[in-house]
């Protein structure tokens, strides 16, 4: 039971940085969006690569088919998804306020539950594979789908589907999608630290450290790999469906399936940070997009180069991540302490 | 008395090694059982069989009078039939308390039952199993940061934590030394005795094993060599021979 024993006022400075951040700084609202998108990201990346111990390299599936499903549903409440897609853009989709949010919150849903039955057919198949195989595998179940929705006509195939038109003004719809990021970061964030307050965090922990172990002990081990992949599904399907949202316009390549970009991101993310910690996928996340921000903004042309040096530094000299590297500096502030009092207790029983 | 766990003629070959023939055993209920036999003789072959862990070739297992032969680890697991590894296997990133926690039974464990949280007994009865293995104080810590005979209580501990039937035990004191040795047997004892717990033990150290087991199996090359109680065992030339080696 990771009891998280996280001062409330770091709690309450998160809540208060994610309120004020926009109004402060309104000219980078888009790019703290996509902080908490990257958060969420390396959160749900997390549950699986570093608590479960399943190193998965194609997580970014989960965000292109929430992207997908959410866009198909989103037009085809108002027109046919064929017709409207055949028409490679040449037809848009305006809408009022009424209905462009209900056709969002319609999409959103349907990602959430369309990306968790994807993650339970899926684990069935991949997850009975284990360390690089699965790494390998699943990358390959993004690449399949990528390539898939880049011939599927229906779906707009390499020429992407436009989504429906923001009824209102751009600065709006910044901020409109800053707080479904935000919110959806912070629910990833509460459910995950509910969720490993739970057996479930054990479980999965002791598939981690020794999955033979776990099933000699009787442990549910296959159903406890399919939640885990399926709860990171649910919230990677309704971040893809907000992105699509934001870009406005879906395609395979860059937007719904970047596996060499956020698709690695996550990873590396949840690596800066330090794996299989409560915080360390937030921390890795902050930093790694503010150096990437940084890099992007002051060494263009060279951006690319700095970011394969952090990379290399993290996995050759700093494994265990930022928040990896505390643990061992001071194990007793994380209760890796040896008890003195039990020795009475022991000897008076 | 009662077999809780009867085999028969189970053979198993891995490509042209046959590394179990024709193997005949019974396991009684309440009891301490002992599994002996030179090195390569097939014992721990013998146990992967009963606990599911490999496909066998042939004959059937029964375990409380339902054949097991064709269930899989976790299944067998909950069925109340566990097992220890030779090569000590804990879970190392995580604390002793736990590692002890996660190994409560999964027998009836639902759906839902993965996002409870465990009561406070159970965690009174993870420190009471490690205060019965001499563990107790070192709860908070890693259980990889422990030593090898302490990992070794450790999954002894949480072998008890599972409330199992019957327990099968790869070599319990390899790797301890002399002075804990005498202290394991104890706890092994007390298990049999307190907690009803039948024990099915692969063993090396002679000593060990002709003190605590009611009846001991002695396999050679894949094969049943001798079976009976320690003293027929000790007395027994075949056994003495497959151990120094006949001329």
């Amino acid at each position: 039971m990771s009891t998280d024993q996280t001062s409330w006022i770091v709690y309450v400075l998160v809540l208060i940085a994610g309120i004020v951040a926009p109004l402060v700084f309104p000219s980078y609202v888009n790019q703290i969006s996509v902080l908490w998108l990257m958060i969420l990201f390396a959160l749900t990346w997390d549950i699986v690569g570093g608590q479960m111990g399943y190193n998965s390299l194609g997580n970014i599936f989960f965000f292109g088919a929430g992207m997908y499903v959410s866009a198909v549903v989103q037009i085809a409440i108002f027109t046919d998804v064929g017709a409207y897609t055949s028409a490679r853009g040449g037809e848009q989709l305006v809408l009022d306020y009424g209905d462009y949010f209900l056709g969002l919150f319609a999409g959103i849903g349907s990602a959430a539950i369309a990306c968790v039955l994807f993650a339970i057919v899926l684990g069935w198949i991949m997850l009975g594979l284990r360390g690089p195989y699965f790494a390998i595998g699943t990358l390959g179940v993004a690449l399949a789908a990528r390539e898939l929705a880049g011939t599927w006509e229906w779906i707009g195939g390499g020429s992407g589907i436009a989504m429906p038109v923001y009824p209102g003004l751009p600065d709006e719809k910044s901020l409109v999608f800053y707080i479904l990021f935000f919110v959806l970061a912070v629910l990833t964030f509460l459910y995950v630290r509910w969720l490993y307050s739970t057996r479930f965090g054990l479980a999965i922990n002791a598939i981690r450290d020794d999955e033979e172990k776990a099933e000699a002990m009787g442990i549910h081990t296959m159903r406890h790999k399919i939640v885990a992949w399926a709860i990171s599904a649910f919230f990677l399907g309704m971040s893809g469906a907000v992105f699509g949202n934001v870009t406005g316009f879906v395609e395979p390549l860059e937007v719904a399936f970047p596996a060499a970009t956020f698709g690695i991101f996550m990873v590396v993310m949840s690596l800066l940070g330090g794996k299989g910690t409560l915080w360390g996928p937030v921390i890795g996340a902050t930093v790694f997009h503010v150096i990437k921000e940084v890099t992007w903004t002051y060494m263009l042309g060279w951006q690319w180069v700095a970011l394969g040096v952090l990379i290399i530094v993290n996995v050759v000299f700093f494994q265990q991540g930022i928040l990896g590297w505390v643990k061992e500096k001071w194990p007793e502030k994380f209760g890796l302490v040896v008890d003195d009092r039990g020795a009475s207790r022991e000897a008076s029983s | 008395m009662n077999s809780i766990i009867e085999v028969r003629d189970v053979s198993k070959a891995f490509g042209g090694v046959q590394a179990n023939s024709n193997i005949s055993l019974n396991v009684a209920e309440g009891k301490i059982t002992g599994l002996i036999g030179p090195n390569g003789s097939g014992k721990t072959t013998l146990f992967n069989s009963i606990v599911g862990y490999h496909p066998i070739d042939g004959g059937s297992i029964k375990f409380e009078n339902r054949e097991i032969s064709k269930l899989r680890v976790p299944q067998i697991a909950r069925l109340g039939l566990l097992r220890t590894f030779q090569q000590t296997r804990i879970y190392g990133e995580m604390d002793c308390v736990k590692n002890m926690l996660i190994s409560v039974p999964h027998r009836k464990a639902t759906f839902n039952d993965m996002f409870k949280r465990y009561p406070s007994d159970l965690m009174e009865r993870a420190n009471h199993l490690l205060e019965f293995v001499g563990l107790y104080e070192k709860r908070n810590l890693l259980a990889g940061d422990l030593s090898f005979g302490q990992q070794k209580l450790l999954e002894f501990a949480m072998a008890l934590m599972n409330e199992p039937t019957v327990l099968l035990l790869d070599e319990p004191t390899a790797g301890i030394n002399p002075t804990l040795i005498n202290g394991l047997i104890d706890r092994l004892r007390r298990a049999n005795t307190e907690f009803g717990i039948t024990l099915l033990v692969i063993e090396h150290n002679m000593r060990v094993i002709m003190n605590m087991a009611d009846n001991i199996y002695c396999l050679a090359h894949g094969e049943m060599l001798a079976s009976g109680t320690p003293d027929e065992i000790q007395n027994n030339q075949a056994v003495i021979d497959a151990y120094l080696g006949a001329h």
